[in-house]
């Protein structure tokens, strides 16, 4: 059995194998049927673990006020960010978990059909996603049917209404949705989208309820959560911490470079800070104050010795290839965005209007695409004008930063993709 | 219009996905839209009041103009 107040409450496993459904069945116990999860959801403060952070009872208050029998429940497991592998790590860890709180989400909203989306790039994930389901049908034909679907890894791919919009047979693209909240559907049935992680608190909420899952984190933010650190670290971590965890701990534990220069907190739509704010508590209400968020958990340190300027250009000449391409400001501001940056790290003639056309380009986009995938960007490259204030003002006298002149990288950026090449299906 | 007349406000909406930046909006309602560099439109964020009737009626032509029917009036209620 799991204890409440240690840790790691998610990512708890015997060995370096996933949980067996009858591992699983004996360290967390089997679900409690009588338990109100609802109000136990709603008491425990749960918010979603996907980046935005919406309160997930609300979220299934909204769908099960919604009519209809056929209802989804769809565990988006994508990982669309690069800088992140903490759904991974999680179905690595325990797949029943995930399917448990899956399950439980799809009692409480009334749906009977539950998605499990991992993208197809990764296949040891999707075995063990496929044992965890193989080992559930030979115990019981009762309950929601449950399918994995394996859509094609792109970055906008995961993001929920272009996942459902490829769950009901069409492109993994973005849709514009004026309306906010929006009830997504598939075909006309209602779909409640929730991340991996989110999912497996439900079910960690629902065995030991609200009172054992606050035990943990703070007030305003309780509970677990999990944070892929990546960056300037021996090795890519993903490691479980209690919310209000001061960002040095996790840094520390993770075996990353405690004095940073800067962090980008988020992932690469997310928000770079100056390294002194790893003093900060690891929690939203604090990291609110410096304009920053939990966000997916993900922290990518930089050292004192890399350019940040330098890394903000090759995050955003990345994302820009990764946009969807289906709105103006999105498809040309973004490589516009990235151009101008190349402009200001190589020095070249006319730095000083590439900076001001930065600044201006990054207030024309933001806010003027159907997703926040543009958002996000001109978010990163404006808090990394603040940040980098003084890499920036060398880098426009004319005296670039060694680093950049090194090709030694920390922002880990995938394989850059012909447009051509990019799959939407 | 056919449209429940709610509110005082209304801002021009874009749909984004389906805009190809022909500007023909910018034309029709220039007090409301302005044109980026690459010929998408930036519409005014700030709701504008219904009492102002002109900008509305260009807001319409704009709406009614849009080869690709991406716009749209939202009505807003104000703030009392």
């Amino acid at each position: 059995m799991i204890s409440a107040s240690a840790l790691p409450r998610l990512l708890h496993r015997a060995s370096g194998q996933p949980l067996s459904l009858a591992e699983h069945d004996h360290e967390f116990g089997l679900v409690s049927p009588q338990m109100d999860l609802l109000t136990e959801l709603r008491e425990s403060g749960l918010t979603g673990r996907g980046g935005a952070g919406f309160p997930t009872a609300k979220k299934v208050e909204l769908l099960r006020d919604q009519r209809g029998h056929g209802k989804f429940v769809v565990v988006n497991a994508m990982e669309g960010e690069p800088a992140s592998h903490k759904d991974l790590a999680l179905l690595n860890a325990n797949p029943h978990l995930v399917i448990d709180g899956a399950e439980m989400l799809a009692r409480m909203i009334g749906a009977n059909r539950i998605v499990i989306c991992v993208s197809r790039d990764n296949p040891l994930v999707i075995n063990h996603v496929n044992r965890a389901l193989h080992e559930r049908s030979r115990r019981s034909q009762r309950g929601p049917e449950i399918e994995l679907h394996t859509p094609p890894w792109r970055y906008v791919a995961g993001e929920e209404s272009a996942l459902i919009h490829w769950l009901g047979d069409k492109e993994s693209l973005p849709q514009y949705r004026p309306q906010r909240p929006t009830i997504l559907r598939i075909g006309r049935s209602a779909a409640l989208a929730d991340n991996a992680e989110t999912c497996a608190n439900v079910g960690l909420i629902g065995r030991f309820g609200a009172d054992w899952y606050r035990t943990l984190g703070t007030p305003a933010s309780p509970g677990s959560t999990l944070v892929s650190v990546t960056g300037a670290v021996a090795k890519a971590h993903v490691i479980e911490v209690a919310l209000g965890t001061p960002v040095r701990s996790i840094l520390e534990v993770a075996g990353a470079d405690t004095d940073p220069s800067a962090i980008l907190l988020g992932g690469y739509g997310g928000t770079w800070l100056s390294g002194e704010n790893i003093r900060l508590p690891f929690a939203t209400e604090y990291l609110k104050e410096v304009g920053a968020s939990v966000g997916a958990g993900i922290i990518m340190v930089l050292p004192k010795r890399a350019c940040g300027i330098l890394e903000t250009y090759r995050i955003t000449k990345w994302m820009a290839n990764e946009s969807a391409r289906q709105c103006g400001p999105c498809a040309f501001g973004l490589p516009a965005m990235a151009d101008d940056l190349q402009q200001l790290v190589s020095g070249g003639q006319g730095r000083k209007q590439s900076l001001d056309r930065l600044i201006r380009r990054a207030g024309e986009i933001d806010g003027r695409g159907a997703c926040k995938h543009p958002d996000g960007v001109v978010r990163m490259v404006r808090t990394a004008l603040q940040v980098f204030e003084k890499d920036l003002h060398n880098h426009i006298n004319g005296s670039p930063c060694v680093a950049s002149r090194e090709s030694k990288f920390y922002a880990t950026v995938p394989r850059f993709e012909r447009e051509e090449d990019l799959v939407w299906e | 219009m056919g449209v429940i007349r709610r509110g005082d406000k209304f801002v021009l909406k874009v749909n984004p996905i389906l805009c190809d930046g022909f500007g023909h909006c910018h034309e029709l309602a220039p007090e409301l839209v302005q044109v980026d560099e690459w010929g998408y439109p930036i519409i005014q964020r700030e709701p504008t009041p219904l009492a102002n009737a002109r900008a509305l009626q260009s807001a319409r032509y704009a709406v009614r103009g849009c080869p690709r029917q991406a716009l749209s009036i939202e009505r807003i209620a104000g703030e009392s």
